[in-house]
């Protein structure tokens, strides 16, 4: 077993986990059920998280290397995702709703690093996110929207 | 099923080589094609903690850190200047940022693989791969080498005069390529590599200098004929040899349009 210490959605856990713990069972195993399991083929993005910030696939990682670094969940961003969420809901972009939590982790940090991206630079930060309902319209219309809103701001 | 004994953080490239020589001990990069294998892995040799995750850059070469993420190749301005943004479009269509925010340019390169946009580009650049213990070898050596128990430290680009172009062809944006081509001029010497084939990349110099004095459209139709000769391809899911030949002379061709625009 390997002892750790992570910075989960601004608390500090720690836990002994085996050394092939991957971080997405951790980060289940922790209530934060937002990260769901998708793929496991490193494909679908169902399982993203912020690693100090940067967007990563949580079924890829193991746990041990997320030792002494901050984890943020769709459980710890509530406040930056209800700002557009709602604009995606408005477009009927989620129909199952499965792949969103990944969508809007990855959309959170999209607004991060580019808070006015073009419909080309989203469609391209949003392309390792998997939606089998929809046909990403949608998501597009949706965040264009919110941005747009926040121009008339 | 993919299962880890032990894990290790390594504290020096000394105690990674070590470790590495043991039997089902593997250097974790970034774990993603790892992670879809099976077997059971002894101990896991993370090198995070090397500082092995920066591009150095001075006035003769880039130094690229084994750990350093595809997507930081992506976002480096200066390696993209250098490369007339060939190393942006190897790497920007890779599965997504979450994907290209693990991978590492060390694995990729280290892995070989059939599908390889990275390193299709990079054998079109006078690139380098400096080892723990088998010093600072060309790429294009280390593209036929079979794999061993070395380690990859960095990626070493020399700056000399460049001229690049990359050009893949994927079913879908994300997907796998079903051919991969960059062409290049290397100080005044054109070559082309074509990864996807669908076998390991391979690299092809411009050994009859059919564009040595310039691009026209005689030569450029001449070199695309030369590479497609000596440069097999194979068949499989994703597309049939004929195709990729066809798709190898278009690309091709196309980046040589290219070359020609840069200044």
């Amino acid at each position: 077993m390997i002892d750790i210490t992570i910075t989960l959605n601004g608390k500090k856990i720690s836990d002994s986990i085996e050394p092939d713990s991957i971080l997405l069972d951790f980060l289940r195993d922790h209530k934060c059920y937002s990260v769901k399991r998708g793929c496991e083929t490193t494909n679908c993005g169902l399982c993203t998280v912020l690693m100090d910030g940067t967007p990563i696939l949580s079924c890829s990682m193991l746990t041990a290397r997320a030792d002494g670094h901050t984890i943020q969940t769709l459980e710890g961003l509530q406040e930056e995702a209800s700002s557009f969420v709602g604009f995606i809901a408005d477009q009927g972009a989620d129909q199952c709703g499965f792949c969103n939590p990944g969508f809007v982790m990855n959309t959170i940090a999209l607004l991060k690093e580019n808070p006015d991206p073009t419909d080309d630079e989203i469609r391209a930060f949003l392309s390792g996110n998997l939606c089998r309902c929809s046909g990403y319209e949608g998501q597009l219309r949706g965040i264009r929207n919110y941005l747009n809103s926040r121009v008339k701001e | 099923m993919f299962t880890i004994q032990k894990y290790v953080r390594a504290q020096s490239l000394e105690e990674a080589y070590e470790l590495n020589q043991g039997k089902n001990n593997r250097i974790v990069a970034g774990m993603l094609w790892l992670r879809l294998g099976k077997g059971r892995v002894n101990t896991a040799i993370d090198l995070t903690d090397l500082g092995l995750n920066t591009i150095e850059e001075d006035d003769e070469k880039f130094s690229i850190g084994a750990m350093v993420s595809l997507r930081s190749l992506e976002q480096h301005e200066s390696l993209n200047s250098y490369t007339n943004n060939a190393v942006c479009n190897a790497v920007k269509d890779i599965v997504g940022v979450q994907f290209r925010n693990l991978a590492t340019i060390g694995g990729s390169i280290w892995g070989r693989f059939g599908f390889s946009d990275v390193l299709t580009v990079f054998l079109a650049m006078d690139s380098y791969v400096e080892l723990y213990k088998g010093g600072i070898i060309p790429l294009s050596e280390f593209a036929t080498m079979k794999k061993d128990k070395d380690i990859i430290v960095r990626i070493i680009v020399k700056k000399i005069p460049l001229k690049i172009a990359y050009r893949a062809m994927r079913a879908q944006r994300t997907d796998f390529p079903v051919l991969a081509c960059a062409t290049s001029i290397v100080d005044g010497k054109a070559r082309a590599v074509v990864g996807a084939r669908p076998a390991r990349a391979k690299l092809i110099m411009d050994d009859k200098d059919i564009l040595t004095s310039g691009i026209s459209e005689e030569s450029k139709n001449t070199f695309v004929e030369y590479v497609a000769n000596n440069i097999p391809t194979s068949s499989n899911l994703r597309g049939s040899a004929e195709y990729r030949t066809h798709l190898l002379k278009v690309l091709t061709s196309r980046n040589l349009t290219e070359l020609e625009e840069i200044k």
